[in-house]
């Protein structure tokens, strides 16, 4: 983690690290941790590191942050390959790789333009089950459409990658 | 018995195990052997109302769901179509429901979106049974047709299946191959022109279940298998007329192509049919489909009278 991509990134004392993020998909890591960031953070971006595992990868470190479990796993969504850090006082006192959540609610939107989810003026949320991790598939709980992981990168924006 | 069926929706096949279908066949049988001897000897559902919201067209489900609860003695109210409702003013799905959940004790409902009777169903405290939702579902349907393989054959499970048309859009169809999850067949053959490929979600279904299938022909598989599935193949399903009138003749079932078949062979349809049955077809021993239509009521009567109780 860190230390020898060469472009240094000080360590951080308390917050979260996530490493192993597919390069070029950081921005959109952050995107999906959205409202969970708060204002004012010191986040660090590094795109397009080297990695023995993944050949490029991204990394963010978010000072001051210990998020919930339940927006970890959202980011599985961007970043299956992701593992989080929990660091304190410069420690790693938690490490884990996200697991992909069995199922989404709002975030994405289903692909089927006949899907009741996406008929004008109904209050329903789309729901996603998960159906395959690897790769990595959706199943919209409606309509039986499945989301693939292209589809559901490219539903979860961000700038492109870079 | 039954208690698993009290007050339960009827969204897709899938939500059912073999073992409840095969309770649903029972209580089939009984009802049909009452029709037989010329009707119920009480009336299960005297005093209950049934909604029948068909926000699509429909003569052959809406009748026989209507049919079905009156024989019952049940009563219905419902629309078809959306024109001269409170939807054509721009009310929305939720709210109609919530208003039929108001009067009835059971809501049947068809419409053109997928996922809409899920939908409804977690609005609604009352039942919800799906009469077809877009391509997606078609849960009585397939109940039906299993219903009526049973009929033909004794049993479902370990016979040789083709299902031939559009296997895409076909709600009918796709109902039928997921059914077919649960029932394990021998063999499946799917017959279908390269625009009406089934859905990716029925596939995988159909891969998950351990389902032994594969593409092939209608003319190869007419003598392998037992249970002939015939749908429809749209129009307007080709932006092409000219490919549509190529393709279509290659789904289309005459008797002389039958000379080749099991003895078994039983050719269902879930109708209306165009033409990809001939007429000729009908006089066989392996027509099925018009007895496969009358198993509408007595299949619905079964469905309605375990969920409402009877």
């Amino acid at each position: 983690m860190g230390g020898d991509e060469g472009l240094v990134v000080r360590k951080i004392r308390h917050g979260t690290v996530i490493d192993h993020i597919p390069a070029g998909r950081a921005l959109r890591v952050l995107r999906l941790l959205g409202a969970t960031l708060g204002g004012g953070r010191r986040i660090a971006i590094v795109i397009n590191a080297e990695s023995r595992k993944l050949g490029r990868k991204d990394i963010v470190k978010i000072e001051g942050l210990e998020p919930r479990v339940e927006d970890l796993d959202r980011i599985a969504l961007v970043a299956p390959t992701a593992t989080v850090n929990i660091v304190r006082d410069y420690r790693v006192v938690v490490k884990r790789k996200v697991e992909p959540p069995a199922e989404v609610r709002g975030i994405l939107r289903c692909a089927n333009p006949t899907c009741i989810t996406r008929k004008p003026g109904e209050p329903v949320t789309p729901r996603f089950r998960l159906v395959s991790r690897d790769p990595l598939e959706y199943q919209c709980v409606y309509c039986g459409s499945i989301l693939g992981e292209r589809e559901i990168v490219e539903q979860l924006g961000g700038p492109a990658p870079l | 018995m039954a208690s698993g069926w009290r007050g339960r929706d009827v969204i897709s096949i899938l939500d059912f195990t073999r073992g409840e279908l095969e309770e649903l066949f029972l209580e089939a049988d009984k009802v049909k052997m009452a029709l037989r001897r010329g009707g119920l000897q009480r009336r299960p559902l005297e005093g209950k109302l049934v909604a029948l919201a068909f926000f699509e067209p429909s003569t052959r489900t809406r009748m026989s769901f209507e049919a079905a609860a009156k024989r019952l003695g049940a009563g219905t109210i419902g629309f078809t179509g959306p024109e001269g409702t409170s939807v054509e003013k721009g009310e929305n799905l939720a709210d109609t429901i919530r208003m039929l959940d108001a009067y009835a004790d059971l809501i049947v409902i068809r419409h053109r979106y997928e996922g809409s009777a899920l939908y409804a169903a977690e609005i609604a405290e009352a039942p919800v049974v799906n009469g077809g939702d877009g391509r997606q579902h078609h849960p009585t349907q397939a109940m039906i047709d299993l219903y009526t393989v049973r009929e033909a054959h004794g049993r479902v499970e370990g016979l040789d299946y083709a299902v031939v048309g559009d296997l895409r859009y076909g709600r009918a169809a796709a109902s039928f191959m997921l059914a077919l999850t649960i029932f394990r067949p021998r063999r499946l053959y799917l017959v279908y022109p390269p625009q009406l490929a089934p859905r990716r979600e029925v596939v995988s279904a159909l891969e998950r279940a351990g389902v032994r299938f594969e593409r092939a022909e209608l003319e190869e598989v007419i003598g392998e298998v037992d249970v002939l599935y015939v749908t429809r193949i749209q129009r307007e399903r080709f932006p092409d007329p000219e490919e549509y009138e190529r393709v279509r003749g290659s789904y289309r079932v005459t008797a002389s192509m039958l000379e080749g078949a099991r003895d078994s062979l039983v050719v269902l349809h879930p109708l209306p049919r165009v033409d990809e049955i001939d007429h000729s077809v009908d006089s066989t021993r392996h027509a099925w489909y018009f007895r496969q239509a009358r198993n509408g009521v007595p299949v619905r009567m079964a469905l309605l009278k375990l969920i409402l109780g009877g």
